[in-house]
């Protein structure tokens, strides 16, 4: 069975149809990518994903389970995490609590003992902070676990928010336009993150991207939405050699 | 980590400071060197300052503007003035206290959480405009509740007092717009600190606990908090709830330090409410010591210039504006900047000319 199952998703905002009769199938373990022009409606589709748009038809699946209009937050616990295309951290917080809030769902202590101090709270903060170092660690960003959020380079951001959505345990990583901003230097070292988290934490991962070079390089398959609609579907390079994609990016 | 230890120290720093002023000013007053009207505003300063700390929780926490927040005061202090008097024979002090502290701190931590499952669906303007009106309903029933008690029970009326309907032996606790007199004054200066400290306390270990990254996080970003499953309404509960409960022990405080206690516009209205967030907004928003310094300063001030009789509230005013453009305005922000006048040059500086010393 699919980790991912989208069958005819579908939304409407007053009379504009952003998004239409959406399908797709993704595998466990799949690298998979989502592109097209801007206007698509790619991260309408991540949004209904994650539930901050409910869909107005259409069903989603997660393992076999039905996760259509739920709330985000559940949505997250079920197992879908995400970044987003303008970067949303915890800007007045340290790096190191970025993390730990992605851990909030993993470990337990109740207010009371964290307002009283009592040992549950000392014994899991202390586990919170190894696991959330560990994290940080793999991004190589555990040297600038003590600096705001809002202080660290842009590419580190992108980064940071990568690492606070795999702390929160997910099966399915959305990233959303992970390279938006890059230099191609930085846009390589980011293609050998992805594949370093997919292989250590292996998480399922749908990224949309507009860097060609991104997506043909790490991308095993390819979803193509054009003005709501799905243009093509299918391994890689068949997609990217489809006359309706090259005339839909580059016109005739 | 390593700014936890940073802002224990500042926490520390803050209590010895209190201290020390709580034992300056103890000195002051057994010595006989404090007007008699400075001293009566001691407690009242320590009230003060616990709606601050609660309010600024809130404000600068949560994120949301709360003006009702006298309101909460209001509750404190009514429900634990009500229970002081009603068992002021059958309970001995301390105890009594203890329990009216409970007491008071648990009402308004009630109302506070009743209040917040409507309000807090709302934000910004919104919200500052519906708690405005709780904290003034708030203020307005308690101005028309009659309750008294006899050998047959409680008696409650919200019409006047003689629809209560009371037995010759029986006693009235809560007389409508007069409130609740003759509750015991058992409040002290002491006692006030040590809440303040206690309120410190918890507000600094909650800020910095699981629950209290989680409020943080959702003031941050609510969508990204949502993202990495965060319930939000949840959170956002418990921070107001606190709020309420730590103002509430204001009211508490507050109500065992006066003999008549009535409910006014002064005293837990709307003017109570913008006062303290002024104190807040003026201490700096997320800065609880600030909230404090901001509220000794601008309590003790119109006391202060009171020789000058009509021109205190106009110099008052005057000090209120020129704190606000010290903190805020962007062009003294860059002037203090380049001429090393922040509060972080200045520290850095006294630090320098104590190592060449």
């Amino acid at each position: 069975m699919a980790l991912l199952e989208v069958t005819n998703l579908g939304i409407s905002f007053g009379g504009l149809r952003a998004v239409d009769e959406f399908n797709l199938q993704i595998e466990k373990g799949e690298l998979y990518g989502l592109i097209g022009p801007n206007g698509a409606g790619k991260t309408t589709v991540f949004n209904m994903l994650t539930g901050i748009y409910k869909p107005t038809d259409g069903k989603i699946f997660l393992d076999g389970n039905d996760i259509t209009g739920k709330k985000t937050a559940d949505i997250n616990k079920s197992g879908v995490a995400r970044t987003f295309q303008n970067i949303r951290l915890f800007g007045d917080q340290s790096v190191l609590d970025n993390v730990k809030i992605g851990l909030h769902n993993s470990f337990e202590y109740s207010t009371f003992s964290g307002i009283f101090r009592l040992p549950k709270f000392f014994a899991t903060e202390k586990e919170m902070d190894k696991k959330a170092l560990e994290i940080l660690s793999v991004f190589g960003l555990d040297k600038e676990a003590d600096i705001l959020a809002s202080n660290l380079p842009y590419g580190k951001q992108r980064e940071l928010e990568i690492a606070r959505a795999l702390a929160t345990e997910p099966q399915l990583l959305l990233l959303d336009e992970p390279a938006a901003g890059m230099n191609p230097n930085e846009t390589r070292d980011l293609m050998n993150t992805i594949a370093l988290i997919r292989k250590e934490f292996g998480v399922t991962i749908l990224l949309i991207e507009h860097d060609m070079k991104l997506v043909s390089g790490i991308c095993e398959k390819l979803t193509v939405l054009n003005f709501g609609r799905v243009l093509s579907q299918g391994e890689t390079s068949a997609v990217l050699n489809d006359p309706e994609v090259i005339k839909a990016y580059l016109g005739e | 980590m390593k700014n936890l230890n940073k802002s224990t120290q500042k926490l520390i720093i803050s209590i010895l400071v209190i201290v020390v002023l709580y034992i300056v000013m103890a000195v002051m007053e057994s010595t006989g060197n404090l007007s008699s009207l400075m001293s009566g505003l001691l407690v009242p300063v320590c009230a003060y300052s616990l709606v601050a700390i609660g309010l600024n929780l809130c404000v600068g926490y949560l994120g949301e503007l709360s003006l009702g927040h006298a309101g909460f005061m209001c509750v404190g202090a009514f429900t634990s003035a009500f229970f002081s008097k009603a068992y002021a024979n059958t309970i001995p002090d301390v105890p009594r206290f203890i329990l009216a502290l409970l007491i008071g701190t648990f009402f308004a931590a009630l109302f506070g959480f009743l209040i917040a499952i409507p309000v807090l669906r709302l934000s910004g303007d919104y919200l500052a405009i519906v708690t405005l009106a709780f904290g003034e309903i708030i203020k307005n029933v308690i101005n028309v509740l009659y309750v008294g008690i006899d050998s047959n029970g409680l008696h409650v009326s919200m019409k006047d007092m003689m629809s209560l309907g009371l037995e010759p032996d029986g006693t009235l606790l809560v007389n409508g717009a007069q409130g609740i007199t003759g509750t015991p004054r058992q409040a002290t200066f002491l006692i006030g600190v040590l809440l303040v400290i206690f309120a410190l306390v918890v507000t600094f270990n909650f800020v910095n606990s699981r629950t209290g990254r989680a409020v943080k996080a959702i003031r941050d970003n609510q969508i990204a908090a949502e993202t990495v499953g965060l319930p939000i309404t949840k959170y956002k509960l418990i921070a107001f709830t606190i709020s309420a409960a730590i103002a509430g022990v204001g009211g508490v405080l507050y109500a065992h330090n006066i003999n008549s206690l009535t409910a006014t516009t002064n005293n837990f209205g709307y003017n109570m409410s913008i006062m303290i967030l002024v104190y807040v907004v003026l201490g700096g928003i997320g800065n609880f010591s600030g909230s404090l310094i901001a509220t000794v300063v601008l309590t003790m001030l119109p006391e202060m210039l009171r020789g000058l009789s009509n021109y205190r509230m106009l110099i008052y005013s005057i000090v209120l504006i020129a704190l606000m453009l010290f903190n805020w305005a962007p062009d003294i922000l860059k002037f203090r900047a380049d001429h090393g006048l922040t509060s972080k040059t200045i520290l850095g500086k006294i630090k320098k000319t104590k190592e060449v010393q």
